[in-house]
């Protein structure tokens, strides 16, 4: 690997608060190449703040402040408002967990789509309509031209996060962020959700953070994971070994999941003042 | 006895039919689990039980008497629900106290305070919550809230709507316990819709795998474990989640 994509060094988010100011990431560091990236960890782990704080997300009063945050070499806290708006989505885009709230009720879901594409290309509009329909059939949407006409009130939730990722893919950004793609959606359909994210991403040769509180599902669609808990990473390992995770927090996690032939009468239960955190 | 039977049941949204001649029936102390994906009418056949979803055809029965499609206050003693997001089923501007006496006083049952002290050490709520409002509370506590108000009027059947899908697993884990525990302690049936197999395998006895409105298949948890389902639409279920 040469340069990494994302370089991130000692990065801090807080929020004040009655009693001070609080950190929901205390100094996190990692770098990421062309690789799947999980961040796994429970709700007020900081993991969606990690992924916020990389796309500048963070409105006042809330605080970034990094040694180093560089994507492929450009420092983001040094970045203006308009900068900004040139990498997000064009370079670097994010998937939200619910299609539900975060599609424009009020515009088609082709006009979304090319909302996103012409934001940053200048094409003709023929072009833009093909490069939607070729985009909707990349995220497997039978009859794209039927689709590309309708509210997202009229698709299903599965459907929905398709199209969302259809938007984010279709300026071709260099790293993709994914919080929680699929947590608002079915078994079944989780897997078809993640496997064409894993597909697109692969064959572009993205970068790929996948952030969940899924260990079982970040452990088959990454090459590494990150355990945060209390905003921290409390371990780092690859995919591959996670059965042969060390840290206490991570093996709580893992034996708190029921399995699918459970014998175990009771689910043993993290002990939280171990982890001094919330 | 059978704490639940479902026979012939129709259950529909305005025109719209969702469940289509379900036949069930849950013994007294049994653990049940309806499976399926979204819209497959599961949630549906519970909220007929409760009383939510008054369009229903065929008969629903519990414990051996039938149910009226009004309101039956004797149901509502008996069958309580537990809903999937303790964010949205709770009261924004009630007290836990409030929230856990309301249906004490609706059905007129006196001793309210210690009923409601007793109900919180059952669920392992500390007594220092007992005048919180829900937003002071975490998930995982607003869930034990609910499963305590379902448990204020002593009822012989719990439903259950998806109790832990919006909790963190570490989370899910102490509820899934203190269900399984419940049950045990007060001889409890639970009827339980969910989408996750795991959960499936740790707390329920049979399920039904439900599609499009229809029951597909009924099997033992045994089954389930050992992935001897049958039908191919629940073995697809089954891939989906060990894959």
């Amino acid at each position: 690997m040469s340069t990494p994509l994302l370089e991130v060094e000692n990065l801090r988010v807080s929020f004040p608060t009655h009693s001070g100011r609080v950190e929901v990431v205390k100094g996190l560091s990692f770098t990421l190449g062309r690789e799947r990236l999980g961040i796994v960890g429970e709700s007020g782990s900081g993991k969606s703040m990690t992924g916020r704080s990389i796309l500048k997300l963070i409105r006042k009063p809330g605080e970034v402040t990094a040694d180093k945050l560089r994507f492929e070499g450009i420092d983001i806290l040094d970045q203006n408002e308009k900068q900004m708006r040139a990498i997000r989505g064009a370079r670097i885009s994010m998937v939200m967990q619910d299609p539900k709230f975060s599609l424009n009720p009020v515009m088609t879901v082709g006009e979304q789509i090319a909302e996103a594409l012409v934001t940053h290309q200048k094409l003709g509009r023929k072009e833009v309509q093909q490069r939607i329909l070729d985009m909707l059939t990349a995220v497997r949407i039978n009859d794209p031209e039927r689709v590309a006409k309708l509210y997202p009130h009229e698709v299903s939730g599965g459907m929905g996060q398709r199209i969302m990722i259809a938007m984010m893919l279709i300026p071709e950004p260099e790293l993709l962020i994914a919080d929680e793609p699929t947590s608002a959606l079915d078994v079944s359909v989780q897997a078809q959700v993640l496997d064409i994210i894993d597909d697109l991403v692969t064959r572009k040769g993205m970068g790929l953070i996948l952030i969940s509180h899924d260990l079982a599902l970040v452990s088959r669609y990454c090459d590494r994971i990150l355990v945060m808990n209390a905003g921290r990473v409390v371990e780092e390992c690859a995919a591959r070994e996670l059965d042969k995770a060390q840290h206490p927090y991570t093996r709580g996690l893992l034996a708190a999941m029921p399995v699918i032939d459970e014998t175990r009468d009771e689910l043993p239960v993290l002990d939280r003042t171990q982890w001094a955190g919330t | 006895m059978s704490a639940l039977t479902l026979k012939n049941l129709d259950i529909s949204y305005g025109d719209t039919k969702v469940v289509h001649g379900v036949n069930l029936d849950v013994p007294e102390g049994e653990s049940f689990a309806l499976v399926g994906e979204s819209g497959s009418g599961k949630s549906t056949i519970l909220r007929a039980i409760a009383g939510l979803a008054p369009e229903w055809t065929g008969e629903i029965s519990v414990l051996g008497k039938p149910r009226t499609h009004g309101v039956d206050r004797n149901v509502s003693r008996q069958v309580q629900m537990v809903f999937q997001d303790p964010y949205g089923s709770l009261h924004p501007r009630k007290t836990i106290d409030s929230a856990l006496s309301e249906p004490l006083a609706i059905h007129g049952i006196g001793n309210r305070g210690e009923r409601v002290e007793a109900v919180l050490k059952q669920v392992g709520l500390d007594q220092r919550f007992r005048f919180r409002f829900p937003h002071q509370l975490s998930g995982g506590q607003r869930q034990r809230v609910a499963i305590a108000r379902a448990l204020m009027l002593e009822p012989k059947v719990l439903l259950l709507d998806e109790p832990t899908s919006a909790l963190d697993v570490s989370v899910q884990a102490e509820i899934l316990n203190l269900l399984k525990r419940l049950r045990r302690e007060q001889n409890l049936t639970f009827l339980m819709v969910t989408h996750n197999l795991p959960v499936v395998s740790f707390l329920c006895d049979r399920l039904a795998v439900m599609r499009h409105g229809r029951i597909v298949e009924i099997a033992d948890v045994a089954q389930l474990k050992q992935g001897d389902l049958k039908e191919p639409y629940s073995r697809e279920l089954l891939a989906a989640t060990a894959a």
